[in-house]
């Protein structure tokens, strides 16, 4: 068994790796933020294919932990948006 | 027992694959923002829903199990909150058809 | 089998930071890095450094991507006045950076032979620490100096991004995080995820003396919270002025620093732990070092102060 879930996390190490030519072709940052989700969420499945096939539990943490933060990045573009504007200085177009 | 458990596995976790795979191809293949997103959130709910599911039956204690659903279930909301935001996003800075 | 996936991450990796250098938009440089961090937190979790993994993930994840968006954010006014660094400034600091990799990189890849390394002696000695993560033992027992200079770092940290206040601002409030379109989904997101990440954060910090996990991670994890509720308006960042923050900024370094000196009176040495002691003054130093660093990171993102002090 562990050695199907290594493959199977193999694997989708290297679907959501092929999903980063999204990253490179845009064309609008959101299209880039996508890859960047799928590859958080593949991150989160790697962690935990590998925590159950080699039995180290603590990897369980490292998916819980960017399960958590999945979403940062989404939120986190809105504040490198032209027209978000901050008090510190005008960033209205 | 412990053969139809692991059957179950392997057919679960290989059915996530297929998602995954489906979540790429459609990011990678579909022709505008939008659409791409509906392809990411694909992956993001079934892939990663049925690699859990199927890793349930392997997990060595009840804490882990429970932590591999609270995982999903964290997932299932960020992600869909960070779609939205997306689509938000793509919404405000991409002229509509 | 594990080749492949080690040759496929390695060739991610450095496709992403070849990416994150060539690419001309800084958000989209943003995003790569962001995209190199989690690559960076799979290496890690590869080479079964779970501490590491968490770290990167915690911080590439959610801190990383924060800072270096909002310094976007920052610089879009200062790049609309056409006030953009000189031809001189930008080679200059492109050169910088290349020396910085090439010494990177002249230390990484020529190692001395034999490799100097501790690791059994540490690993002999450890159970007089009490600790069942060895990573925790080694940075709070043996370089436990380490991790103290390391803290009051970023309390330095701190008071550096303060000192880029304009003098009428002065203990006022940093400029606000908030998104300038209002959004349903982001609202709902600040408010049903910091209970659950309050509790992730505080169960990495426990969880940190026995197993992988740890202040830094919980307090990362804890300040994303915080950042969190601040972009999506339902926390202000804080006066700079007001001494109760100033206090927890400082509470978690002068918790250690008390453990050092008490360490004195009670073994001996700064810093030195009695060993039937050891465990609980370890757990209380990282359980303030965690809120500290918690407030740190969001107060280093917030930046400095933007508005004038409310009377």
């Amino acid at each position: 068994m562990p050695e199907f879930l290594y493959a199977a996390a193999a694997l989708v190490l290297l679907l959501t790796g092929l999903g980063l030519m999204r990253m490179l072709w845009g064309p609008s940052p959101a299209d880039r933020l996508m890859a960047a989700q799928l590859l958080g969420t593949g991150g989160g499945a790697i962690a935990l294919l590998i925590a159950i096939a080699s039995g180290t539990m603590a990897i369980i943490d490292i998916a819980l932990t960017l399960a958590l933060l999945a979403a940062f990045a989404a939120v986190a573009l809105t504040l490198g948006e032209p027209g978000t504007k901050t008090r510190a200085g005008e960033g209205e177009q | 027992m412990s053969v139809v458990l692991d059957a179950f596995t392997v057919i679960t976790v290989t059915a996530g694959l297929v998602f995954f795979l489906a979540g790429t191809v459609g990011l990678l293949r579909f022709p505008d923002a939008l659409t791409r997103l509906h392809a990411l959130t694909k992956a993001d709910n079934l892939g990663l829903g049925l690699i859990v599911l199927g890793l349930l039956p392997q997990c060595p204690d009840i804490t882990s199990a429970l932590k591999l659903i609270a995982i999903w279930v964290l997932v299932q909301f960020a992600g869909a909150s960070a779609s939205q935001l997306i689509a938000q996003f793509v919404r405000r800075n991409e002229p509509g058809p | 089998m594990s080749l492949l996936v080690d040759l496929v991450l390695v060739a991610l990796i450095l496709m992403a930071a070849v990416w994150t250098v060539l690419v001309r938009d800084r958000r989209d440089a943003v995003i790569a890095f962001i995209v190199l961090g989690l690559l960076l937190s799979l290496v890690w979790m590869r080479l079964y450094a779970v501490d590491v993994a968490l770290t990167e993930a915690a911080v590439g994840g959610g801190a990383t991507g924060l800072v270096l968006l909002r310094a976007c954010a920052r610089l879009l006014p200062v790049e609309a006045e056409g006030r953009l660094p000189g031809p001189g400034t930008q080679i200059a600091a492109g050169l910088l950076s290349a020396i910085a990799a090439a010494g990177l990189a002249a230390v990484v890849l020529s190692p001395p032979v034999p490799y100097p390394s501790l690791a059994a002696l540490a690993a002999e000695n450890i159970h007089q620490v009490g600790l069942g993560n060895p990573v925790t033992a080694v940075l709070l027992a043996y370089r436990s100096l380490d991790t103290l200079l390391e803290k009051v770092v970023l309390v330095l940290a701190v008071i550096g991004v303060w000192a880029l206040t304009p003098d009428a601002f002065w203990g006022g409030a940093p400029g606000s995080l908030k998104s300038k379109h209002a959004s349903g989904a982001l609202d709902l997101l600040a408010r049903v995820l910091p209970p659950f990440g309050i509790v992730v954060g505080i169960y990495l910090v426990w969880n940190g003396a026995d197993h992988p996990g740890g202040t830094f991670q919980g307090g990362t994890v804890l300040a994303a919270m915080w950042l969190l509720m601040m972009m999506a308006d339902l926390a202000d960042p804080p006066e700079i002025r007001l001494k109760r923050l100033r206090r927890l900024v400082v509470f978690g370094p002068a918790v250690f620093i008390a453990a050092g000196f008490a360490g004195i009176f009670m073994s001996g040495w700064f810093l030195s732990y009695p060993p039937d002691y050891a465990k609980p003054i370890i757990v209380a130093v990282e359980a303030a070092l965690a809120l500290s660093i918690a407030v740190i990171l969001g107060l280093l993102v917030a930046g400095p102060a933007a508005e004038p002090p409310k009377r």
